[in-house]
C-alpha cells in the first residue's frame, strides 16, 4: 500500500482549484472577447451583416455556451474579489475558504436565476 | 575561501520600472471597475427586456446614439483586453521553458489585442446608427425622423 501525502495548505484544496478555475474561465472569457469584439466591429459593416452574425448567438447550442459564459464571469469576477480581499484585508486569508463557497453559491446561484428566461428564448428561436 | 556579503538582507537595487508590480497593481484596480462594467453590459443586454432575443443592429443603434454607453463600451474594451491580455501573459509565462517561444507568444498576444483595442475604439466612435443605404427596417426607430427631415 502506497502511501497518499496529506497534501500542503495548498495542493488539492481550495486555494488549488480556485486558482484553477480562475485561469479556465479567465482564457475562456479572453477567447470569448476576441470574438466578440469582431463581431460587434460587424455594425460598422452594415446592418444585415450585424443581424445575420448576431442570430448565430440566438441558436440553441450557442445559447447553453451563453449560460457557461455568463457564469466563468460571475465565478472569475466575484474570486477576483475574494484574490483582492486576500491581498488587501489583515482577515483575508483566514476567510479565505469560506469566501470560496459563498463565490461559487454566488456565480452558481445567479447563473442558475437566469437560466429559465434565456433557455425559453433560445429554444424557440 | 568563503564569499563576503557585505549586508546579505539589504533590498535589491531597483534601477528601472517595476513593470510587474503595475501589471500586478493593474489586475487589482481594473478588476473591481471591470465587475461593475460587465455586470451590467450582461444585466442590461441578456437579463433584461427579450434578453438575447433583443439584440440585433437596431439595440446596438440606440445605446451607441448615447455618448454615455460609447464611453461605458470603450472602457471596458481597454480595461478587459488589457486585464485579459496581462493574464494570458502570466499563463504563457507559466507554461513556456523557450525564452524565444516566450517571447514571440506575449509579442503575437500584444499584437492582437492592440489590433482589437483600435478596431473597437475606431467602431465605436465612427458608428452611424443611421447609414443612407440600409433597409430601414434594420434602423433603429429614430432614424425615420432624421430621414424625413
Amino acid at each position: 500500500m502506497s502511501v497518499v501525502p496529506a497534501g500542503t495548505l495548498y495542493r488539492g484544496k481550495v486555494g488549488m482549484w480556485s486558482w484553477v478555475l480562475h485561469r479556465v474561465s479567465g482564457v475562456a472569457i479572453f477567447f470569448f472577447l476576441l470574438v466578440h469584439v469582431l463581431d460587434t466591429a460587424l455594425v460598422r459593416v452594415s446592418p444585415e451583416a450585424y443581424d445575420i452574425v448576431i442570430q448565430s448567438y440566438k441558436t440553441p447550442i450557442i445559447g447553453l455556451a451563453e449560460l457557461g459564459l455568463v457564469g466563468a464571469i460571475l465565478f472569475h469576477g466575484l474570486n477576483g474579489v475574494r484574490i483582492i480581499l486576500v491581498d488587501f484585508w489583515s482577515k483575508g486569508t483566514r476567510y479565505q475558504n469560506v469566501m470560496f463557497w459563498i463565490v461559487l453559491v454566488l456565480a452558481i446561484g445567479i447563473t442558475a436565476y437566469f437560466t429559465p428566461g434565456h433557455l425559453d428564448r433560445i429554444l424557440e428561436f | 575561501m568563503s564569499v563576503q556579503i557585505e549586508i546579505p538582507n539589504s533590498p535589491r537595487k531597483q534601477r528601472v520600472t517595476n513593470w510587474e508590480k503595475y501589471g500586478w497593481l493593474y489586475m487589482r484596480i481594473s478588476g473591481p471597475l471591470l465587475i461593475v462594467l460587465i455586470f451590467t453590459h450582461v444585466f442590461v443586454n441578456l437579463f433584461t427586456g427579450e434578453g438575447i432575443k433583443q439584440i440585433d443592429f437596431a439595440f446596438v443603434a440606440g445605446k451607441w446614439a448615447d455618448p454615455f454607453w460609447q464611453w461605458w463600451d470603450v472602457s471596458m474594451l481597454w480595461l478587459a483586453l488589457i486585464h485579459g491580455t496581462l493574464g494570458m501573459r502570466t499563463i504563457i509565462n507559466d507554461y513556456t521553458e523557450k525564452p524565444k517561444l516566450r517571447t514571440s507568444l506575449v509579442g503575437t498576444l500584444w499584437s492582437v489585442s492592440g489590433a482589437l483595442i483600435l478596431l473597437g475604439t475606431l467602431v465605436v466612435f465612427t458608428f452611424d446608427p443611421c447609414p443612407a443605404t440600409a433597409d430601414p427596417n434594420l434602423l433603429p426607430s429614430f432614424c425615420e425622423a432624421i430621414a424625413s427631415n
